[in-house]
Formats: C-alpha cells, structure tokens, sequence
C-alpha cells in the first residue's frame, strides 16, 4: 500500500454461487428416479400378487393405458385447462386482495386488533364447509370453484403477510424516516420490499392449499376439472382413471410450485434467504 | 451539493429523559457547532442512545427542550441499509431530493468513487464484507444535502483492523465533505482518534462529567502524544485507570 488512504483493503466476496459439482447434480437426479422406481416396483408386485382386489387397485399397467386414452379423448387436456384457469382465478384474487389487506392490517394496530379474531375464526373453517353455500350461491359451473378456492386461501395469506409485517425490523422505519419516506411511499418502497421474501414462501404454502381444495371443489357443481374426472371415475369404478388423474393432479401441483419458485431467484428477495 | 453547514445547529437544554421509573438523562446541556465533531463516550446503559434518539427526534424529552436544524441522518451500527436495494440504490436513497437526473447521476458516481467501491455498484449489501456495507452507508449519509450526522457507534460490529481503517476512511470522507457529527461510541479510541470533543457520561442517569477538547488536527495516529493523553484522561474519568 502506498498511500495513507484506503483502496478497497476489504477483501472481495466470493459473488458466484459456489458452482454445483457435477457428482452432486447426478446424485439430485439419479436418487429420486431410483425412490419413484422402487415405490413403482412395489405397487406392481401388490397388484400382482393381487393383494387388493384389481378393481381397488389396478395395476400400473392399467392406468397408462386409461392414460393413453383419456389423452386421446381429449379429455385430460381439457380437465387440466379448467382446474388450472379456476385456481388461477381464485388464487389471484387472494393474491390481490390479501396482501394488500395484509399489509394494511400490519401498519395499523387498531385495524389489527379489530380484525384478527375474525380473520382467525375463518382461517379454521375449512373450504369444505363453504360447499352448500358455494353451489347457492354460485350455481354450476367455474364460479363455485373459483369462490372456494378463494375462501381457502384468502385467510391464510392475510394472516402470514400481516405477520410478517411485524417481524420487519424497527431500523428499516427509522432509516426511512430519516430518508422522507411516508405514507403510500413507505408501504410500497419499504414496508412491500421488507416482507417480499416471506410473502413468497407464503404464497407457495397458501397455493398448496389453492390445489389441494380443487379436487374437492369440482367433485361437486362443476362438469369438468381434474376433481371431477376422479369424481366421475370413481362413479364409474374406474380407479385406474382415478389414479391416472392422481398422478396428474401431482404433477402439476409440483411443476407450479417450480414456477413459483422462480420468484425466490429475484435477485432483490435473495436477502431473505442467504442469510 | 452544499458545503456550508451553517444550517446545521443542535442545541440541547437542561434535558432529562425517563422511561417510566428510570431515569436515563439527567439535565443535560449540549451545544454542537457546525462542522464540529464531538463524540459521546460513557459506561454500557448509561443512555447514549436514548441521547442519539433525542437528537434525531425518535423520541421526545420528558423536559428540557432540544432544537435541532437542518438535515439529520444516521449511521447505524449494522444492517442500516436495505438489503432489498442495490448499493447504487441505497445510495440514491441519500439523493432523493435531487431532482435533476443528470446531476443525480453525477453525484452517484462520485460518491462510489469517493468510498472506492467501483464495480459493486449493483451488488446487494449481503454480497458485501462488513466494511464495505458501513463504507455505503457513510457514503448515503453525507450524499445530498445532509447536514448533521448521528452515528450510533457505526463501527462496533467490525473487527479490529477494519474498524481502525473505517476511522481513516471517516476522516477522509468529512474532510471532502464536512458535516457536523455527533458520534456515540464506547471505544475510547476511536473518541480519542476522532474527536474534536469528546463528552464524557456519567452513570445512570446520565449527565456530562467531563468535557475533553483534542486540538491535535486529523488525522491522527493511534500512537500519536495527543491521542495517547486523550485516552489517559477518558479513561480516569471513566475510572478505569489510575490517576
């Protein structure tokens, strides 16, 4: 060092991600196909020694073949669109309307206390008990489906946003404070961004939920939907169909859950994670 | 940019402060000129953040008055910036009032170049060592139109040797841009380093036992005569040595 001042004496940080070996991303991928082939294995050799009668299980020969026919049907593809286009309508509207209410309940103690018992009383009924109310109101069709789902999710979500509204820090308000920021300006530069991270966790947990509900909502008022083809298959005692749907319904609730994943990789909610 | 802290003025007048039954500050007088620094030096609890809280108007005083003008910004002692900003981000929050983008622009560049942090203008304060985030930080306080700075002790969470660059670091940045500091700590060498006034506090409830004027300029060197006696005479205030 030549000079008395100060030339970035701190050490760089290590800012790749420390780069995933390539043994390591083998074993991620050989280690879970050799599970599913085992559990596989397991269920072909129950159902051919036909420990359960073959119309209580079918065996997975028979579900890929329901497979390749409901495909071809058409059917499956069908199901799948509408499942998916009701949980995406219930779940955004939650999305919309319970984080910014969750937000809101966390800045106000009075709004808190007022609402938190009955937030919570709703938070325990299950979507299920909504059903009767659902069909009279709704009638058939997506907007039974889309109101359960809503019901299911809209709570939980208020309740864990609200939550971490408290859990933010107190620096972060006078560090704002310092720098002018109120009102609307607060909630959507600070108090937003403070509790981005946990709202995403919580948008993954409450959209489990979101797909767990469908199933049982489209088993009643609607004519179509994955819910309903495993209704329908069961009316007809095809539970090879039924688990063909199963193995879908999985599928898909994964693949989403991937997606919203993505939304940890922000690079401005890393914090959250890393730390 | 401005320059002249004329506009700066902290006054506090016989103020006592107490949360409930405890008392905290006891009729406490206070005159900090512009461009002056004065650091606070005093046992653990005896309530030099309550007095960091006055000043910055978090809180207000049970009795006495505190006038304050001019714009206050504080320096915390870890995890002041936000980690969802970038460290350009962070800065320009110091910028906001700074309306010309070009000028905004400007201002923002020399500012990473002043705390020589070019090229991690847009990590996340998690991606950076220790130093380097309190480095943004000093830089976002004495960015724009600031004109007094709290630091509540800004450097306790570094290790050693940074912690001793950071002092160098500090005196550099107030030297190309002066500011008028009020500067909470309870390492008697960094009082004794910086300071142009060092304020001693008593026990709880608090109150100045001992005003200690450093005339030797800045920088200084922690060996240097004048830091050295600095010290001697804090610490026998603090009766941690003997007279």
């Amino acid at each position: 060092m030549k000079s008395g001042t100060i030339e970035s004496q701190d050490p760089p940080v290590q800012l790749v991600p420390q780069s995933k070996q390539k043994s390591g991303w083998a074993l991620r991928v050989i280690l879970p196909v050799i599970v599913l082939l085992c559990l596989l294995f397991i269920w072909y050799l129950i159902s051919f020694f036909q420990l359960f009668p073959t119309y209580a299980l079918p065996s997975p020969g028979d579900v890929f073949k329901s497979f390749r026919e409901e495909v071809s049907a058409g059917r499956l593809v069908n199901d799948i669109i509408a499942s998916l286009w009701r949980v995406a309508v219930g779940f955004i509207l939650s999305v919309c309307l319970g984080i910014p209410l969750g937000l809101w309940l966390g800045q106000s103690m009075h709004a808190k206390n007022a609402f938190l018992p009955m937030l919570n009383f709703f938070r325990f009924l299950s979507p299920l008990a909504w059903i009767p109310f659902a069909i009279l109101w709704f009638h058939i069709g997506d907007k039974p489906a889309i109101f359960l789902i809503f019901m299911a999710t809209f709570f939980p979500l208020v309740i864990s946003t609200m939550s971490s509204v408290a859990t933010i820090p107190s620096i972060y308000f006078r560090v704002a404070r310092d720098y002018n920021y109120k009102g609307t300006e607060l909630l959507t530069k600070v108090t937003f961004p403070a509790v981005l991270p946990q709202v995403i966790t919580s948008l993954r947990v409450s959209y489990g939920i979101a797909w767990v509900v469908i199933v049982a909502a489209e088993m009643v008022g609607c004519q179509d939907g994955l819910g309903y083809g495993i209704w329908e298959a069961r009316n007809g005692l095809r539970l090879d169909s039924a688990v063909c749907y199963m193995i879908i319904i999985g599928l898909l609730g994964m693949g989403i859950d991937r997606l919203l994943m993505q939304l940890t990789k922000q690079p401005n909610v890393r914090w959250g994670y890393e730390r | 940019m401005k320059d002249n802290q004329t506009a700066s003025r902290i006054v506090l007048d016989n103020v006592s402060h107490s949360y409930g039954e405890t008392a905290v500050l006891h009729n406490l007088s206070l005159e900090v000129k512009p461009g002056e620094l004065v650091v606070l030096v005093g046992p653990s609890g005896c309530g030099k953040t309550t007095l960091l809280n006055l000043l910055s108007g978090h809180i207000k005083p049970v009795s006495g008055t505190v006038e304050r003008d001019g714009i206050i910004r504080t320096v915390y002692q870890h995890d002041g910036l936000f980690p969802w900003l970038t460290v350009t981000e962070n800065i320009n929050m110091g910028l906001r009032s700074v309306t010309d983008t070009a000028q905004r622009k400007h201002e923002l560049h020399e500012l990473i170049e002043l705390i020589h942090l070019q090229g991690f203008e847009h990590h996340y304060p998690h991606e950076l060592s220790g130093g380097m985030r309190q480095r943004v930080e000093l830089a976002r306080v004495l960015a724009g139109d600031s004109d007094i700075l709290l630091m509540d002790e800004p450097f306790s969470a570094l290790d050693y040797q940074t912690r001793l660059r950071m002092r160098r670091e500090l005196n550099r940045l107030l030297e190309k841009r002066p500011r008028t500091v009020v500067f909470v700590t309870h390492d008697i060498e960094e009082a004794a380093q910086l300071a142009d006034r060092v304020l001693v506090l008593s026990n709880r409830p608090a109150t100045i036992s001992r005003e200690l004027h450093i005339n030797a300029p800045r920088p200084r060197d922690l060996t240097d005569v004048a830091v050295i006696e600095a010290m001697k005479a804090i610490l026998e205030e603090l009766g941690l040595e003997t007279k």
